[in-house]
Parts: structure tokens; sequence; C-alpha cells
């Protein structure tokens, strides 16, 4: 964990009152509704179909017990009872009252939470791989690094008003579990030949109206220069990024108008001019965040205790053990991903009451330590496994352990038309009904690991490109209609889906889906060929033929 | 409309002179960058104070040549959610060593106040009174700065160093 300071508690503290400003002045009407909307923005606060909706950020998905059951409170207090997880490490609430905003962001500022850069065209939450600082073979924590670059990236004096939204993502592990192919920087820790640990750097992902994954803009960039690389990025993208239209205004159009040659030789001029700006993290600046990052006192555990012995007859546990729990870097302990996806319910979503479960569940198993991931589930980093079967009983208890991790009905959505202004069709119906249709875990077994992702509109937020089978909501004549493609991955081999045919209408979505699961199940070579693979070897036309065959 | 300038509402010394419209004898005025560009010297030879308004998607190459005769440069926000010239701002003071007024023109709120200040302005032309009122009280807002820039202050992180040195030294 890492504990804020007087200093990163002051800035907190005093960006609220500049918020409770705003909100005053805007109350008053001294603000304009069209000013007033650039700066709650930067604050996190969209108005939505029914009010306004408000967006919290969870840097690198890393949060204390203490902080989830202040998400609780808000969610009781200002809200109705829940909160909803993104697909960037936020937890939004949809039912904000205006006037009562500004208390809410006071709450949550005492523990050390913030909406800062949440939404707006700005330096978005730095995201990372939910599992940094646990999971086996990592380069090192990025957690370090996503702090280094939180710090920097909050309320920049030259980058706050920059053409269009500006996301950054790490990862430090072999596999990428937080898309940093779709992010405006991605960046991947490694070591060079001479063993020191940089930067792969890509840029120009992105997913809405124009798709693209990220290109690789430098190989190596040592951690002591990043910041001054990154601020090099974004001064040609301030300066030259498109203005006159919103959707050609991200990164992405940039370096794709100009090809990645130019723009990184752009870039390259930009950093050498810079000179030396303070931006240089020398080893005794690193050495200062770092020790600002708490681990946990690990114990000297067997890698297979009595308890989960005892537990492997228990066949539900069993199955749950095998989808939910994976390995640690530590032996003796797991990381434990919680569902948030329940049959019939909308992904993502968490009640006050399991919010505060599962605050004590962290307390009392993982070292009071949650986890956020992109996937919209949570996860507790720290579990000795001697724990794993009083943890499943406590999390079935509270609906959280649905061994549905990584399969059919783990399906990442937008809240769509049923809350958002920008929607063309609804998100989490089809979502639910999805989970009903597969509801058998034993046929989601067989079918393996299968990512679904919903938008209800071009913007994407659910990421439709890069799921196995993306499903688009657009409208037609009035009606909602889905487009459906198949053969996007959001990972290290991040690619974009291929559209299987027509969009048909929301009644028959969930129809469609299970055509394209029975023929990727006919066509596979074998058991262990995932849906990916196999539309990978076979392309999308003999899945195409199956599920269009009789429409 | 009301002149910030160090801190404080200010008469406002320079008159904007359109383009085409003819230039006072003497007194400071500001002029389009096109203007200026037509004839630098002509314009420099002027007794009176110069400054030149420059658009945010004009390469600062041709400006830089000039600076050290220029007695202002105004950069413009033509909605604040434009931010090029921030960027702008940087380049001069922190780049180019420009040391004169720098000027922020357009949609000026006080919103903003923080973030020109810490880009290298000094002198603001507020679009409402009533922000223009509050600048001194709204530059209070901060006490805590992530980012270097060429504002001196001091970061978060070098704050931090400076702390944990002083305690070891102390021990």
């Amino acid at each position: 964990m890492y504990a804020y300071d007087e200093l990163d508690r002051t800035l907190i503290n005093e960006r609220v009152s500049e918020f409770r400003d705003q909100v005053t002045r805007r109350l008053s009407g001294e603000l304009t509704e069209d000013e007033f909307k650039i700066l709650r923005l930067q604050n996190g606060v969209y108005l939505q179909l029914h009010a306004y909706m408000f967006r919290v950020a969870i840097p690198y998905g890393t949060l204390s017990s203490k902080q989830l059951r202040r998400f609780a409170h808000v969610a009781r207090r200002y809200d109705r009872g829940y909160g909803h997880f993104t697909t960037r490490q936020n937890i939004q609430f949809n039912w904000i009252k205006l006037a009562e905003l500004p208390d809410a962001l006071a709450d949550l500022a005492e523990v050390g939470i913030h909406a800062m850069q949440t939404s707006g065209n700005n330096m978005r939450n730095v995201t990372s791989d939910q599992w940094a600082g646990v999971a086996p073979g990592e380069i090192e924590d990025p957690r370090i690094w996503s702090e280094l670059i939180r710090q920097h990236t909050t309320l920049h004096p030259e980058f706050s008003f920059l053409p269009r939204k500006f996301k950054i993502a790490i990862t430090a592990a072999e596999h990428d579990r937080a898309a940093i192919k779709i992010h405006d920087i991605g960046l991947r820790l490694h070591k060079n030949a001479d063993g020191e640990t940089g930067f792969e750097v890509l840029v120009g992902g992105g997913l809405g109206r124009t798709p693209f994954i990220a290109k690789t803009i430098k190989p190596f960039v040592s951690g002591r220069d990043i910041l001054s690389y990154i601020e090099a990025i974004l001064r040609v993208y301030n300066q030259y990024g498109r203005r006159d239209n919103i959707y050609k205004a991200r990164i992405k159009i940039l370096v794709h108008e100009l090809g990645i040659e130019k723009f990184a030789k752009e870039v390259d001029e930009e950093w050498k001019a810079m000179g030396d700006v303070g931006l240089t993290l020398d080893h005794t600046a690193i050495e200062e965040v770092r020790s600002r990052f708490s681990y946990p006192a690990y114990e000297k555990l067997p890698h297979m205790p009595d308890e989960l012995k005892q537990a492997a007859h228990d066949k539900l546990f069993e199955r749950w053990r095998k989808n939910s729990v994976s390995a640690h870097k530590v032996q003796g302990y797991s990381i434990v991903t919680l569902s948030l996806k329940p049959v019939g319910g909308p992904p993502g979503d968490a009640s006050a009451e399991q919010m505060d479960a599962v605050a004590d569940l962290a307390d009392k198993y993982s070292f009071g330590e949650i986890r956020v991931g992109h996937e919209q589930n949570l996860a507790l980093p720290h579990v000795a496994k001697r724990d794993l079967p009083a943890l499943f009983k406590a999390l079935d208890r509270l609906g959280l352990a649905t061994p549905n991790v990584n399969l059919v009905t783990d399906i990442i959505a937008c809240p769509g038309l049923d809350y958002c202004s920008l929607a063309n069709a609804r998100s989490i119906p089809i979502a639910q009904e999805l989970t009903r249709r597969f509801a058998n875990h034993d046929t989601a077994d067989l079918i393996g690991r299968l990512h679904i992702n919903i938008s209800g509109c071009i913007n994407a937020c659910g990421h439709h490109h890069v799921g196995h089978i993306g499903i688009l909501g657009v409208e037609k004549n009035g009606e909602e209609f889905y487009q459906i493609t198949i053969g996007g991955r959001a990972d290290e081999n991040a690619q974009l889906g291929t559209l299987i045919g027509p969009a048909v209408p929301y009644a028959e979505v969930a129809d469609v889906i299970e055509d394209i699961v029975e023929a990727y199940l006919a066509l596979r070579d074998r058991p262990e060929e995932l849906f990916v693979d196999t539309v990978k070897r076979l392309g999308v036309e003999p899945i195409r033929e199956r599920v269009y065959a009789t429409r | 409309m009301p002149l910030v300038k160090q801190g404080r509402l200010t008469t406002d010394l320079f008159v904007h002179v359109a383009d085409g419209a003819e230039l006072p004898g003497d007194g400071a005025v500001l002029v389009s960058a096109e203007r200026f560009l037509a004839d630098p010297q002509a314009l420099l030879r002027r007794s009176g104070k110069l400054g030149v308004i420059w658009p945010n998607n004009r390469n600062l190459d041709e400006l830089v040549p000039h600076l050290d005769r220029l007695a202002s440069v105004a950069l413009v926000f033509p909605t604040f959610r434009d931010g090029r010239a921030y960027s702008q701002a940087r380049l001069l003071r922190e780049r180019y060593g420009y040391d004169g007024e720098l000027r922020a023109t357009g949609q000026i709120l006080r919103d903003q106040f923080v973030f020109m200040t810490r880009a290298g302005f000094d002198a603001f032309e507020v679009k409402k009174d009533a922000d223009a009122d509050a600048f001194a009280q709204t530059m209070k807002r901060y006490s805590v700065f992530y980012q270097p820039t060429g504002d001196g202050r001091v970061t978060a992180l070098n704050r931090r160093m400076q702390l944990r040195h002083s305690e070891s030294a102390g021990q």
C-alpha cells in the first residue's frame, strides 16, 4: 500500500475546497453550465440521464479496507446503496446530488481518496496490473512507477486542458493484465541488456469510434528518464493534437496521421530540446516513493496446508479454487479474485453491504488490502492458502464466489442506456441475459476462457473491440441493434475483433452469442484451444457460416 | 476587462490595436503577430512599448529572435478548454528565457490562475470582475505542487527529500 503523507493529504483537501467553490459558484449562477461542465469533468462529475454521476479514482487499483468502507459509506449516504466498478480502476456512483458532492468528496479525502482527473480532457487515473507486487515473475512492483506518474500527472499546469482525454497504463508482468496496448501511453517495465530497469513505451492505442492498437515509440526508456519522456510526448500532443473535431482529437489520430516514425521524431526532438528540467528521477527520488509503499509481513507457510487438503473433497470449493485462486509470488499465499458478475446481476456492481463485508474479509485474510481490476472484479492479494476454505464460505454467503472468473459470464459492460446519456442501446440487460443463458458452471468450464465485452455506443467504454466476443449497441430507426465482433483481445497480443455479420435486434443477441459459442465448440481443435485461438486459426468465416446459415 | 498583474488589479497601459487601425504616436500597444511580423523593425522603432499577441497555433520560432525587445507577449485562450498556450508559455519562459510580461488573454477564469502562474504567466486579462477580485485568494488555494516548472515552486518530492535529509542530519 502507498501511504499518503501530509503533502498528498493537503493537496487533496485543497482540491476539495476548490471544487466546493466551483459548485457554489454554479449553484449561485456565477458560473454558466458550459463553464461548469469543464470544471466538474476535471473532477469526475458527469451529468447522466437521471442524475449526476460521480467517478472516483482507485489509482493503479489498490485499496485499503478503510478506503473500501468509505466507498460503502458514500454509497449509503449520498447514493442508493451501491457503486459500480469500471474498466479503468474507478468506482462510479450514479445518483449523487450536486449540492452534496463536495461533502462526499471531503468524506473520501479523509481516507486519501479523490476524484481528480477521472474525466475531462486531461491525464486520467493511472492504471496498472491488479496483481502488481504479488504476481510471480514480475520485473518489479509497477505501482512505484504508477505512483510517481500519478503525482506527476495530478493537476499538471501544462497538460490539464489537452485536446482530449489521455490514459496511461503500466504493466511489469509477462502477461499484460492492464491492457496497455489500448491506452494513449502504455508502459511495459522490463530490463535492458545491461540489467537496467526501464520501459518499452507504446503510444496511440485507444478504442472509441476509430480503434487503434498502440505502437512502440521507444523500445527502452530508462526509469530515470520516464517522466521527461512522457512530458515530451504530452507537449507534442498538446500543441499538435487536433482540436477541430472531438472524434479526431485523441493522440491515436495524431500518431496515425503523422505515422509513428514522424511522431517519434517529433517527440525525440522535443525530448532532446528539453534538457534538464528537474524531471530526472535519480535513485533517491525513486527510493523516496518506494519507501512509502508497505508490504505485508508474510509468514513462512507450507505450499499445501492441511486445510486445503481437507477441503479438496468439497466440489463447490474446488471449482471455485480452480477458477478464482491464482498463484502468489510468496509460498503459502494466493491471490483471490472476487467475481462481481453474479448470474443475473449487472457487471461490476457492489452493494454497500458487500463493500463493508469485503473490507472485513480483507482485514481478516489479506492484510487489509483489496485490488480492483479492469475486468470489473475485485481481488484479495495476500490470502494464506490455509484460509481459502473459510474465505470461500464467507464470499459465497455474500454472493461473491461465482466461479466464473475469465469465463463466458465474466462479462465487461458499460452502464449503457440504463444510465448513460451517450448510449444508443442497453448493455446491462444483455449482460444479465447472457449470464442466465450460461448459468450452468459446468458448461462455462467446458467452454473455457472467453471474454465478452459490451458497449452501449461507439464510445466503447465496455471495450467491445477487444472482447473475444464484442457486442456494440447501435440505434437503427429508433430501435436497439447490436453489432457483434469476434477475435479481439486486450492482452500482450492485443487485437481488434472482426465483425461477424449484420447487426441483430435486442431480442436476438443472446441467441446469436449462444450460436457463436456452439460453433466454436464444434470447430475447436481440442478442449484446450481457447475461443480466440480457434478464431485466429480458422478466421471468422467458418463461425459466420454456422451462425448466420439459418438467419 | 480587468487586468491582473503581479497579483494585483492594475490599469492596463497597453492598448490593443486592431490590424489596419492607426497606431498611436507613443504609448504601449499590443499588435497581432501578423502585423508585427510584416515589419518588426518599424514597430520596434516606435517610442512606446510593444507587445505581440501570439496565436496558440503559431510556431514560436518566428517570435523567438525578437523576444528581448518585446515588452509583452500575449498568448491566447480562445476558450478555456484549449490549453495550447500553456505549452507556449512554458517554452517562452523556460526554454527561451523570456522575462518580459507574459499575458493570458481570451476566456480567463479564476480556475486557471494557478495553472497559468505555474506555466509562467504574470498578467491576466480576466473575463469576470469577481474572478479578478478573487485573484490573491485563489492563488493561496494550493500549497502543494507535484511538478517542477519554471516558477521555482518546490515540488512535493523535493520537499520530502529535504525533510528526509534534515531528519537524518539531526540524528
